[in-house]
This record gives structure tokens, C-alpha cells and sequence, in this order.
């Protein structure tokens, strides 16, 4: 208790005095602090979870990025903007992670002490997503009309949704096996429907 | 303890009025616009004739003088190699960027300079493209000045949203050069959309579809509540009608070989030639058809030229302009039907086959209502405005570009992608590929493709000191950091032992800061004044914050001073205010330090105080009063 009061206090670098380590100005002076180390739902002011209203995380993101933007320093002490840069490029890396929901995923499942390595490109461990990631990636390269392209991601698309229903069930229930399990499909979804959109736009520019 | 009463990221900055007039400048290929911004009115600031653009043209005369605008452009058939038009095209452009654009551009390029930036020979006199657009924001300063009776020395200047980090860096070396600070470099098209939005009141998702004389540029944004958001931005930094006055020029040309046979025409007549063609495009934007002359080696000719044939000519560049707004609608994923407006903006969008195709893509009537030609520069002047003042819009920008690190095999590795939110900072790690490395070559670059030559370089440097160790053992940790003006820094350091270097990525196609330096001597006799009255600005800001910090402090802890301490802070507090009046830099950072040294006593009771509260589990919340919304 006492190592976290004091924990929870730290000088202001403007006015020297205390300030709660996670507040963005001081309370006293003004001055904007730190970013600080917490977490990107903190951060954001969300409560830690996959399922995110995206609009409130909207509301949210912008919120803080009208008092921490740097446009708002602009005539600052060179301090100011730099903490503010610093400020916003923490918000921007935050509502970056949390709008996305494989990312969301992923960061949600290191929070949770579950880490699951998205950026490896490994090899797919699970047969069964090897063989169905197989499949599609040949009806795509056979896929010869702008329609068959569309088509594909049409399917690809309502399998996505479904999967970032089955992640939030995971979660729900505190499945976190199954919940990293599942990013993993997502991250192949998505990478499917990257390779549609740009397959797609390929032929279509082709006269 | 009491609660703040305004909102302390929002404060207007004290002593605005110490300052001279912030305005908002378009520093366009063709024309460039300055306005100025008072309390969300804006206003675009004229000539005596009434005009509000200023031909980006500048004619250096034999006897040194240095003319900008209409009367630069009217010297231009006269003296051709006095004249130089269009130099934002050159703007970080190195000499071997030249060859894609050899053949099209109206200059006589100094062939002496190998590598690093593009030089000018301009009469008898090498220029740098930085140096010519600096004679233009000069014009545009004088501008201003003349039209507010009041010193300009603070402008938002915009850029292409496309404008890689090259040309960015070099924009903002130009104002400096002109003797103006940069509040922030904005892209165009977020500008625009800006000075549309408050305009109109407008909610949703917009397109702002810039095409001017050298570049095009389409952003989508989602406008809400007095906040611009990017969501993805897309364009083409040397397409523009430039580019149709050039297919016209060739046209009329080929009419006289086939009638005349071949000639050699000089390069006054070439410009003469595409000035022609540049009246006749403009006059087909509101006439059917017309005939119009050129002259090479004192033979005139007429050509006759439809509307038809006019668009026939410009289809493909506005095909080139389709296909980059599908890939924008893409990277923004959403879908056009989710689109409420496009704006448009820049003088090529009044041709009939552009508005055509943008109805095309976008199913929608384009929106045109604010002058396309000011729209940009009105934008920038109202963002001056927020930035000086202070405002309740939000601008929230991105990358136009990916950047990213030369790795193994000539490949490039993205650091950061494009369309990011900035300010943003991303990093990587790489390791080293031989036993023994002490250093490694970071070559950084911006652009969209895999291999290294089909991106630009920035910028490369060495990270040296690496300790030795076995290959793949070390830790090269790489931050790239992207500010609000969308320029990048970059770091690195190896994770083991903390061996850190950073740049800011400049070399390649920029000045040097020596270059610099010297232009700066060379070209403002009071150059060295101005940097100094600017860091004098900066340590009184800086001065300011102090003294409100511990008048602050004071007005809530001074209970925790003796009569006689008391009596110490407030004269060192006294000393800073009096320094500050002096204009003397240093004597304001020595009574900056003698009131740090007075008040740390006072802090280190105010600490003391603040931990025995939060020990006691009562403030915490209070402290936190400033935390979110
Ligand atoms: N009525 C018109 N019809 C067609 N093109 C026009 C018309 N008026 C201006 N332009 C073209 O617009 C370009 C200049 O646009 P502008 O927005 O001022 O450019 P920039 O932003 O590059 O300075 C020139 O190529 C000019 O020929
Ligand atoms: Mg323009
Ligand atoms: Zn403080």
C-alpha cells in the first residue's frame, strides 16, 4: 500500500511539486507531464476488453488528442511540445492497437499474460488452418474475373466476422488458448483479404 | 486544493501580442496565396489590383534585383533564362531524379553539381530550388506586410500531402530562408478541408480532390465536431496540369514539323510555346474550340484545338488521377457510397473532364463553393490562427508514405507504414550479419515498393561502437519518429550495451546545415540577429513558465515558507521578469537558475507534503483530478 502511494506521486518538472504519476497536466501549474508507462486501454480511458464500442473509442481518442495534440503547444516552452509529441504519438499508438481487432487481440492477450507472436511469419503449426489457407490461396490465384476475386472475399470476410466473434467468446469465458488459437486464424483472414483487395484492384486497372 | 479553472493544455499563449501577425501561405507550383486569420474570419490578402494569387515566378534581373509574380511571368518570353516557373517540381529532387523528369521541365539545370540536390543556372547565377522558392515567400512576407501594416515572422505553410520527407524538409528551409518560422508544415488538402468544413458545418466523410499546376493530391477525411481526421491520403508529387500544357506544346509543335519541316527552337520559344498551350487549356475550360499562336525562329503559326481534342490529350493523366482515388477509397476502407462530399481544389479541377471524372468515381455533384484557387491558403491561415491563438478544431494528420530500412539483399523493410496517425514512433530491430560487426550502414527510405531502387532515399548513416559479438548476437534497436509536420527522425541504438545515435534525416537531397548556415548569412544581412532574437523568444517562454510555475506552487504551498524564504523566491522571481525585459539571453538563463536554486527547498517540502498525502490515501483522486476526459 504504501510503496504504491508513493508510486502514485511523482515531482512535476514544471512546478516541482507532486503530481499523480498517471495525470496528464499538473494539477498546479498546468503543465503537461509525461506519457508514462500504463497500458493502451488506460490510456484511452477504456475498460480492458475485446469488445470495444468503436465509437466511444473514437470519442474517446479524440478527446485526448484535443488537449495532448502538439497544434495545442504550439506556442509552448520547447518542453511542452516535446512532452506533447510524446503525448500524442502514445495516443495515436494506442487507438491504432485498440481499433484493430487483430492487434486488439494480440495486445489484449500480452495484457492478460497469454503473449501471442503475430509479427513471426512461422509456419502454421495447426493442420487443419494449413490446409483451409491452402485452399483459398489457390481459388484466389485461379480467380481470373474481377467478380470470382469478389466473390472470394465476400466468403473471406463473413469468416472473418465469425472469427472475431469466436476471439470475443474466448475471451468471454477466459478461454485464452483458444482466444490466441483463434488471432492466429484472423491474422491468416486478414492477410487473405489484403491479397483479394490487391488481386482485386490489379485486374480491374488491367484495360 | 483547487481546481483549475480552464483547461490548461488550452490556455491562449500569453503575449501574443509581442509578436508579429502569423498568416497562412500556399506555396503552390503555380500560384502561391497568403491570407490571414482573425477570429475564424479569414481573409485572403490582395494586391492593389484585387488579385490573390501570386504567380510562383521569379525574375532575376542583370543588375541583381529579384522580381516575384505577374511581373516575373510577364519577363518570362522576353528573358526565358531569367525566369524561373515551377521550381516546387525540384523542391528534394536530386540530380537523378532528373532523368524521369528530363524533357519536361522549363529550366536550365546546372549540370556542374553531381549528386545531392538539383542546382539552377539562372542568369550567369546556380540557385538552389530552396533559394528560389525563399524569393518567393519573401514576395509573399512583403505581401503581407504591406497588406496588415504589421511584421509577418510566423506562417502554416502547406505542402502536397504527398511531398515526401525531402521536399518537406526543403519547404521549411525556404521559410526559414525568407526569414519565417515555420508554426507547421500542413498538407494541402487537409488545409482545404479545414477551411471547407468550418465553412460548412460539414459531418462526415469528405474527399478533397486537389489537382494544380505540378501535383495531385486526394485525402479522405472524417470531419466531426471541429476535428479533421485523416484517413488515408494518396497522390502523385509531378502530376498536373503542367503536364497537359506540355502534351498541347508538343501537339502545336508536331503541327509545324509536319508543315514546316524540323526545327531547332531555342528555349525561349519553348516556354513561349508552352504558355500558349497553357491559354489555350484554360480557354477550353469555357469555350468549345479556338485557335492560337506560337512562334519559333520568327515565324508565327495558328493551331486550332476542340474540346474534344483537348481531352482526348489530358484523358490519361485523368485516368492517372482515378486510379489513385480507387487506391485511397481502398487504403481508407471504406466505401464510396459512405462518401458525403469531394471538394475540389487547384486551378486543373476547372477543367470539365476533370469534374466529369470525379462525379465518375465519386457518384457525387463536387463541391466547389470556396474558391479552389484560396481555399488552401485560407486553411492555412485559420490553423495559424489555432496554433497562435488557440482553437477548439483538431487537425489529425498522416503519413503520406511508407518508410522503411535498406536490409539484406537490396530489400526494404517497412518501419512505419503509410496512412499512420502522426506524431507517431515505431521501432525495429535488426542484428548484425558477421562475427565481429562493430558497425552498421542504416540506409533509410519512404516509399511503397520492395526493392531499394524503386524507393527514394533519404538518408543513410552508421551506427558504429557495436561491441563485438558473435553475428545475429547483437540488438540494433531502429525508432523512427514521424513529428506533426510529418518529418522524420531517426535512432538507433544496439539494446546490449545502449550505443545510441540519431539523425535527423536530412543529407541526401537537402542543404547541409553549413549551406545553410552560409545562405542564411549570405542572403539576410540581419540573419544572424533574427537567430538570435529567436532563441531569446524561446528562453522567455521558457522563462515565463517558470515564474507562473511557482506563482502557482506558491498560491497553494506557501504555507510552507518562512517569511525570509518567501522573501528569496520572490526576488529571484523578480530578477527573471527583469532579465526578460533586458533581451539579454544569457542573463535570463542565469536568473532561471538562481530561481531554481531558490525554490528547491520549497519543492522538496512540496514533494514531501504530496507523498505524506497520498500515504495517507486521501489526494491520490485529487492529484488525479487532470487525468482524461
Ligand atoms: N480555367 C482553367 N482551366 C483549366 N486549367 C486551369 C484553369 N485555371 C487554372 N488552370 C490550371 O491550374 C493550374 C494551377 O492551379 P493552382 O491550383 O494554382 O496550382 P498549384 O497549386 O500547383 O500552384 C495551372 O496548370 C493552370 O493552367
Ligand atoms: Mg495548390
Ligand atoms: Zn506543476
Amino acid at each position: 500500500m504504501n510503496a504504491s502511494a508513493v508510486a502514485a506521486v511523482s515531482p512535476c518538472w514544471s512546478c516541482k511539486g507532486p503530481v499523480a504519476t498517471r495525470a496528464l497536466f499538473c494539477s498546479v501549474c498546468g503543465a503537461v507531464q509525461g506519457p508514462g508507462a500504463i497500458d493502451h486501454y488506460s490510456r484511452l480511458g477504456m475498460t480492458p476488453s475485446f469488445d470495444i464500442d468503436q465509437d466511444q473509442l473514437q470519442t474517446q481518442y479524440f478527446g485526448f488528442q484535443r488537449r495532448l495534440h502538439p497544434d495545442r503547444f504550439a506556442a509552448k516552452s520547447a518542453r511542452e511540445k516535446a512532452l506533447s509529441q510524446s503525448q500524442a504519438t502514445a495516443l495515436n499508438e494506442a487507438y491504432e492497437t485498440l481499433k484493430d481487432p487483430l492487434k486488439r487481440a494480440a495486445y489484449l492477450l500480452g495484457l492478460l499474460g497469454h503473449p501471442v507472436d503475430l509479427t513471426a511469419c512461422g509456419t502454421i503449426n495447426d493442420r487443419e488452418l494449413l490446409m483451409e489457407q491452402m485452399e483459398k490461396r489457390e481459388a484466389l490465384s485461379e480467380a481470373t474475373t474481377p467478380e470470382q476475386v469478389a466473390k472470394l472475399a465476400m466468403e473471406n470476410e463473413s469468416e472473418v466476422i465469425a472469427c472475431q466473434c469466436h476471439i470475443s467468446a474466448a475471451f468471454n469465458s477466459g478461454n485464452l488458448d483458444e482466444a490466441s488459437h483463434l488471432s492466429i486464424r484472423l491474422k491468416y483472414l486478414v492477410k487473405l483479404a489484403e491479397e483479394a483487395r490487391s488481386k482485386k484492384s490489379r485486374i480491374t486497372r488491367l484495360p | 486544493m483547487l481546481l483549475q479553472l480552464h483547461e490548461p493544455g488550452e490556455s491562449p499563449a500569453p503575449h501574443e501580442s509581442e509578436r508579429g501577425l502569423a498568416v497562412g501561405i500556399d506555396l503552390g507550383t503555380t500560384n502561391s496565396v497568403v491570407a490571414v486569420a482573425r477570429d475564424g474570419d479569414t481573409e485572403v490578402l490582395r494586391d492593389a489590383d484585387g488579385k490573390g494569387l501570386i504567380p510562383s515566378v521569379v525574375y532575376y534581373a542583370a543588375d541583381g534585383e529579384i522580381t516575384v509574380g505577374q511581373d516575373a511571368r510577364r519577363m518570362l518570353l522576353e528573358y526565358p533564362d531569367r525566369v524561373v516557373s515551377s521550381v516546387k517540381r525540384l523542391m528534394g529532387r536530386g540530380t537523378e531524379d532528373l532523368k524521369t523528369l528530363a524533357g519536361t521541365l522549363p529550366f536550365k539545370l546546372d549540370v556542374a553539381a553531381d549528386g545531392g540536390m538539383v542546382r539552377l543556372s539562372v542568369a550567369g547565377r546556380t540557385l538552389t530550388p530552396v533559394e528560389v522558392s525563399a524569393d518567393i515567400l519573401r514576395a509573399v512576407k512583403a505581401r503581407a506586410e504591406a497588406a496588415q501594416g504589421k511584421t509577418v515572422d510566423r506562417a502554416v505553410v502547406t505542402v502536397p500531402a504527398y511531398f515526401d520527407d525531402a521536399a518537406r524538409t526543403a519547404t521549411k528551409d525556404a521559410a526559414r530562408l525568407a526569414g519565417l518560422e515555420v508554426l507547421r508544415l500542413v498538407n494541402e488538402p487537409t488545409a482545404a478541408a479545414l477551411a471547407y468544413g468550418l465553412d460548412n458545418a460539414a459531418e462526415g466523410l469528405y474527399v478533397v480532390y486537389d489537382l494544380g499546376g505540378g501535383t495531385f493530391d486526394v485525402s479522405i477525411l472524417r470531419m466531426e465536431k471541429g476535428v479533421f481526421q485523416v484517413k488515408a491520403t494518396g497522390g502523385d508529387a509531378s502530376l498536373g496540369g503542367d503536364d497537359i500544357d506540355h502534351a498541347i506544346a508538343e501537339r502545336f509543335l508536331a503541327e509545324r514539323t509536319a508543315e514546316h519541316g524540323a526545327e531547332t527552337i531555342t528555349e525561349g520559344e519553348a516556354k513561349q510555346a508552352l504558355a500558349a498551350a497553357r491559354v489555350a487549356k484554360e480557354c477550353l475550360s469555357s469555350r468549345r474550340e479556338g485557335d492560337w499562336v506560337i512562334e519559333v525562329d520568327g515565324k508565327p503559326s495558328r493551331h486550332k484545338m476542340t474540346r474534344d481534342q483537348l481531352e482526348a490529350l489530358a484523358a490519361p493523366l485523368a485516368e492517372r488521377t482515378v486510379g489513385i482515388c480507387r487506391n485511397v477509397i481502398e487504403d481508407a476502407g471504406i466505401e464510396v457510397s459512405e462518401i458525403k462530399g469531394v471538394v475540389l481544389v487547384g486551378g486543373s479541377t476547372r477543367m470539365p473532364l476533370i469534374r466529369r471524372k470525379v462525379k465518375d468515381i465519386f457518384g457525387l455533384d463536387p463541391l466547389a463553393d470556396i474558391n479552389p484557387d484560396e481555399v488552401v491558403a485560407v486553411g492555412a491561415a485559420l490553423q495559424a490562427e489555432a496554433l497562435t491563438i488557440g482553437s477548439d478544431t483538431l487537425l489529425l494528420d498522416v503519413t503520406p508514405l511508407s518508410l522503411g530500412i535498406e536490409t539484406m539483399g537490396g530489400i526494404v523493410e517497412k518501419v512505419i507504414p503509410r496512412n499512420t496517425p502522426i506524431p507517431v514512433a515505431m521501432a525495429q530491430e535488426f542484428t548484425t550479419y558477421q562475427d565481429g560487426q562493430t558497425a552498421m550502414a542504416i540506409h533509410v527510405l519512404q516509399g511503397e515498393r520492395e526493392m531499394v531502387d524503386q524507393c527514394r532515399s533519404l538518408a543513410r548513416f552508421v551506427l558504429r561502437g557495436i561491441p563485438n559479438m558473435a553475428a545475429g548476437a547483437a540488438r540494433i534497436r531502429v525508432t523512427f519518429t514521424v513529428d506533426a509536420d510529418g518529418l522524420l527522425t531517426v535512432a538507433a541504438s544496439e539494446a546490449t550495451t545502449g550505443v545510441e545515435q540519431q539523425v535527423a534525416v536530412k543529407p541526401s537531397y537537402g542543404l547541409t546545415d553549413d549551406e545553410m548556415a552560409n545562405m542564411l548569412r549570405d542572403s539576410l544581412v540581419h540573419a544572424k540577429d533574427d537567430m538570435e532574437q529567436r532563441l531569446f523568444a524561446e528562453t522567455a517562454v521558457e522563462a515565463r513558465r517558470s515564474v507562473l510555475a511557482v506563482q502557482a506552487a506558491l498560491k497553494v504551498d506557501s504555507d510552507l515558507l518562512s517569511d525570509a524564504e518567501r522573501k528569496d523566491i520572490d526576488s529571484a522571481i523578480g530578477r527573471v521578469d527583469q532579465t526578460i525585459a533586458s533581451n539579454d539571453r544569457d542573463a535570463v538563463t542565469a536568473a532561471m537558475e538562481a530561481l531554481e536554486a531558490a525554490t528547491k527547498t520549497f519543492a522538496e517540502r512540496r514533494m514531501d507534503r504530496g507523498i505524506r498525502a497520498a500515504l495517507a490515501g486521501v489526494s491520490v483522486d485529487k492529484l488525479d483530478d487532470a487525468l482524461g476526459e
